[in-house]
């Protein structure tokens, strides 16, 4: 191994040198180091853009900028009318990149699909369990190892996906990373190598970036994919410098060390907006942010008593202090830039008058309860002490006492989980797909009650209309049927909707053709870089 | 007269007969580090599952996992077997030097150690040789001195430099000498436009190597900040130790017997009050290595350095239980070993330790 890469990194340096008069390279400073590069293990946004985005494809993508799914290495497909088989062409003549480890001697097939997808869910498939405690957890999270019946090979190109059931979000699960196609010749050779941990280091795909070599809590190299079936890149080569401060991040990118960063600090975005040499490109996040009610307690269980807390809280205050601007107020449990998102839904007004009046009225005097403050910043909170210090403030002034706790990060996802938590909690989500299903059934269904249903919240109204759309291929059925979903959920009131925020993402003027991805994916291909 | 200056005081030079003391005595610390390696031990697996929450349950961030997956992978991961049951496993792996896979990336523990440890090591010699080679002068000068301004502001600069908060200090620095003035770069190792395979490991060496024109001096270029940054704290302690012991020879009767025989004060201060003063100093520099690594931890947060540090706080945040006990052992290894040869050295020195 050691052996290889000392090779591996001789002949890239050659490489790198011969090239080098005319070699564009676009350094990204990155948050934290992939835990792998293999996209189906793991869970993290950093080992998706290191990965997924880099060096491989997946039969539907989505398209640069939006959550609309696009073909990919599926050039077009077909779903029945039942919506439980869909059917995959594949393009033909796509190559899977030559790099020092091998070289590939034929065109992606149906093989290679059914190899990734078998490889996740099929204890009996040799690369099930290739490194130890192999988990595949984004492919069990979305519920595929129970919803695939089959995935079969048609001819070579064309492969048949059986569902158990009629799914309608599935093509935008396809478009996932975790689902990335990897090639079956490489894998067969490392297994007849008895190499197969390799999978996980030296990855090997179809994308516009052929790995280099990664430098581990330091860097990661690659180069443009002279074979790429989208075309070759503009840049020729591409560096993630990993860098997980990010106030670091932010004098790396003004110092010209890197060129695009990610995550920046709320407190210095200002000082980066003003900088002449920077361009800041903004985006809602495809995020929400929530104060969950335990709806099963008493005197949380009552619409009137949530309403009233819900318009107690002046949520804009909150956005100002902990985004500073960089976020907007949450009405809806979808984020705006969301299909179906229902704008006719009108918020809570911020009334504490009305709202210690309907408190009254609902019998309910001296109210002591507890709010959940997250331990860390997430996209969608940055500060959730701050948050609830404002709303304990609101609340103590319609005489409601509000004590905050907070758990160790582990600890808090797990008890908030609890159906008999004392207290409402602050948490959020962030989309994975861009399908309404993956906020709504998955938050707020009544199979997520005691799991990710935070507000333990079983609405047989809204869980009709949830799990209808989901049945339901048509697009313009499902808005419909999410827009009502919308209207239910805010005559209900289980969240106090706080926030969607919005990403950030600084970059040098010198770049250009750079995409913000609403699912906060960074993608590089078809990134420029000025001389 | 050269020879006769020898005759002043305990010599460094000064030894009993033969070997055999030396080796009882060297035998008789490795005993001691049995139990000591035990214990750690014991203490490294406990404390990382001391913490809430288990690395399972991170695996899948805001997504609740079933109940039952969760008891699935659990077990797949060995984590579901009793306490005492995972301690001697892990005690029998220490053993024949298999520290385990991380179970995040997969990795041996051991692989990314070795591949790790040379930033944390390069990082943390040319700390420590900043601080020796600043802080003794520094110590004796404010010694010499004793009382005066420049003494009093000696001093007052090291009890800055030791109560400064590691990553203020960093970012400090960056924002004014790599912002500001733009002289340094912000973080890293080297220039990105440097790429070479890794040889030993020592960034520094591997340039060289590596033949590039100009990667040496980038380098050099992005270790000064993380030095500065390390070696403020060990450096501080340094001086203010070089001092209190300097004061104390100083008023020893060899000293004045060494300046009424008509010797050169820098002949003085530098052979025979220095040399001795010494001593407690090297006990102190050997104790250093403990608050290197602590400084470690954050300098190289700051300073994106791939060392060993960020490596274990990655893994205590994410509960990689087998990463966080085998880095904490190779770790107390390290200072162990260190240790004993710092006082073996100091044996060596001062015989009287010996016995």
């Amino acid at each position: 191994m050691k052996k290889l890469s000392t090779l591996l990194a001789a002949t890239a340096i050659a490489t790198l040198m011969a090239g080098s008069a005319w070699s564009k390279t676009f350094v990204y400073c990155s948050e934290a180091s992939p835990e792998g590069f293999d996209p189906g293990l793991y869970t993290g946004g950093q080992t998706f853009d290191a990965a997924a985005h880099t060096v491989y494809n997946r039969l539907v993508e989505f398209k640069r900028g939006t959550t609309e799914i696009e073909p990919a290495l599926a050039e077009s497909w077909e779903i029945s009318a039942d919506g439980k088989e869909y059917t995959f062409k594949l393009r033909p003549g796509v190559k899977f990149q030559t790099t020092e480890y091998f070289t590939p001697t034929r065109e992606l097939n149906a093989d290679d699909v059914i190899f990734s997808f078998e490889r996740q869910y099929k204890a009996d498939n040799a690369w099930n369990k290739y490194v130890p405690g192999a988990s595949w957890e984004y492919f069990s999270g979305m519920g595929l190892p129970d919803l695939l019946e089959k995935v079969e090979k048609v001819d070579d190109l064309t492969v048949k996906i059986v569902l158990k059931r009629p799914e309608a979000p599935l093509l935008a699960n396809l478009g996932m990373p975790f689902i990335s196609i990897l090639s079956k010749e490489y894998a067969d050779k490392l297994q007849a190598d008895g190499k197969m941990e390799l999978m996980n280091q030296q990855p090997l795909g179809t994308g516009p970036f052929t790995f280099v070599a990664y430098q581990p809590d330091a860097a990661i190299r690659y180069k443009a994919n002279p074979d790429y079936w989208g075309g070759k890149q503009k840049i020729d080569d591409l560096v993630f410098a990993i860098t997980t401060d990010a106030a670091v991040r932010a004098q790396k990118l003004k110092a010209g060390e890197c060129q695009l960063m990610s995550y920046p600090n709320a407190a210095d975005v200002a000082e980066l907006k003003a900088d002449p040499n920077l361009n800041i490109s903004e985006q809602a996040g495809l995020n929400v942010s929530y104060l969950a009610y335990n709806t099963l307690v008493p005197p949380f269980d009552k619409v009137e008593v949530r309403k009233a807390l819900n318009m107690a809280v002046n949520k804009q205050a909150i956005v100002d202090a902990v985004f500073q601007g960089a976020a907007t107020v949450a009405k809806n449990p979808i984020p705006p830039t969301m299909w179906s998102y229902n704008d006719k839904v009108e918020d809570d007004k911020y009334d504490p008058e009305v709202a210690k009046k309907m408190l009254e009225d609902a019998g309910v005097k001296d109210l002591k309860m507890k709010i959940w403050a997250m331990p860390v910043a997430r996209p969608y909170m940055l500060n959730a002490r701050r948050a609830a210090e404002l709303m304990q403030s609101d609340l103590a002034k319609i005489g409601v006492t509000a004590e905050i706790v907070s758990y160790e990060w582990a600890e808090y996802l797990k008890l908030s989980s609890a159906k008999d938590r004392d207290g409402a909690a602050i948490l959020g989500w962030t989309g994975d797909n861009g399908d309404p299903d993956n906020f709504l059934d998955t938050l707020l269904g009544c199979d997520a009650v005691g799991g990710n249903n935070r507000a333990q919240w079983c609405n047989k109204e809204f869980d009709d209309l949830v799990t209808k759309a989901k049945e339901t291929s048509d697009v313009a059925e499902r808005t419909k049927l999410y827009e009502e979903a919308q209207i239910v959920f805010k005559k209900e009131a289980p969240w106090n909707t706080l926030d969607h925020s919005l990403a950030v993402v600084p970059m040098s003027k010198k770049v250009s053709g750079f995409v913000q991805s609403p699912l906060g994916d960074f993608v590089f291909e078809g990134v420029d870089i000025a001389e | 007269m050269a020879g006769g200056s020898k005759t002043f005081g305990p010599s460094v030079f000064q030894r009993k007969k033969g070997l055999a003391p030396m080796l009882r005595f060297i035998f008789g610390r490795l005993a001691v580090l049995i139990p000591t390696f035990l214990g750690v031990s014991l203490i490294a697996f406990s404390f990382i599952r001391l913490l809430p929450g288990d690395p399972v349950m991170l695996m899948s961030g805001e997504r609740v996992m079933a109940p039952e997956r969760h008891t699935e992978l659990m077990h797949q991961l060995g984590l579901d077997r009793p306490m005492y049951v995972q301690y001697f496993d892990y005690l029998g792996g220490l053993v024949t030097g298999d520290f385990g896979s991380s179970i995040v990336t997969k990795r041996p523990v051991l692989d990314d150690f070795m591949n790790l440890f040379p930033a944390t090591l390069e990082l943390s010699l040319c700390a420590i040789i900043v601080a020796v080679l600043l802080g003794i002068p520094a110590g004796v000068i404010a010694a010499v001195k004793r009382g005066t301004w420049l003494d009093q502001s000696l001093m007052g600069v090291a009890l800055v430099g030791y109560s400064m908060p590691i990553f203020w200090w960093g970012l400090l620095l960056i924002i004014f000498f790599s912002g500001y003035l733009g002289w340094t770069p912000v973080s890293g190792r080297i220039s990105m436009m440097y790429f070479f395979p890794q040889v030993t490991g020592f960034m520094l060496i591997d340039s060289l190597i590596s033949g590039q024109a100009g990667a040496f001096k980038s380098a050099v270029s992005y270790l000064i900040l993380p030095t500065v940054v390390l070696a403020t704290i060990p450096l501080a302690v340094i001086a203010r130790q070089t001092r209190s012991a300097m004061l104390e020879v100083l008023g020893e009767d060899y000293v004045r017997t060494a300046r009424s025989k008509g010797l050169s004060p820098f002949r003085v201060i530098g052979v025979h009050a220095l040399r001795n003063a010494l001593i407690p100093v090297i006990t102190t520099i050997g104790l250093q290595v403990g608050v290197l690594l602590a400084g470690a931890i954050l300098t190289e947060t700051i300073f994106s350095w791939p060392g060993i540090g960020k490596w274990m706080v990655d893994s205590v945040f994410k509960r990689d239980y087998q990463v966080v006990q085998g880095g904490l052992m190779l770790i107390a290894a390290m200072i162990m070993i260190i240790n004993l040869i710092v006082d073996v050295l100091y044996g060596f020195i001062n015989p009287r330790i010996r016995h």
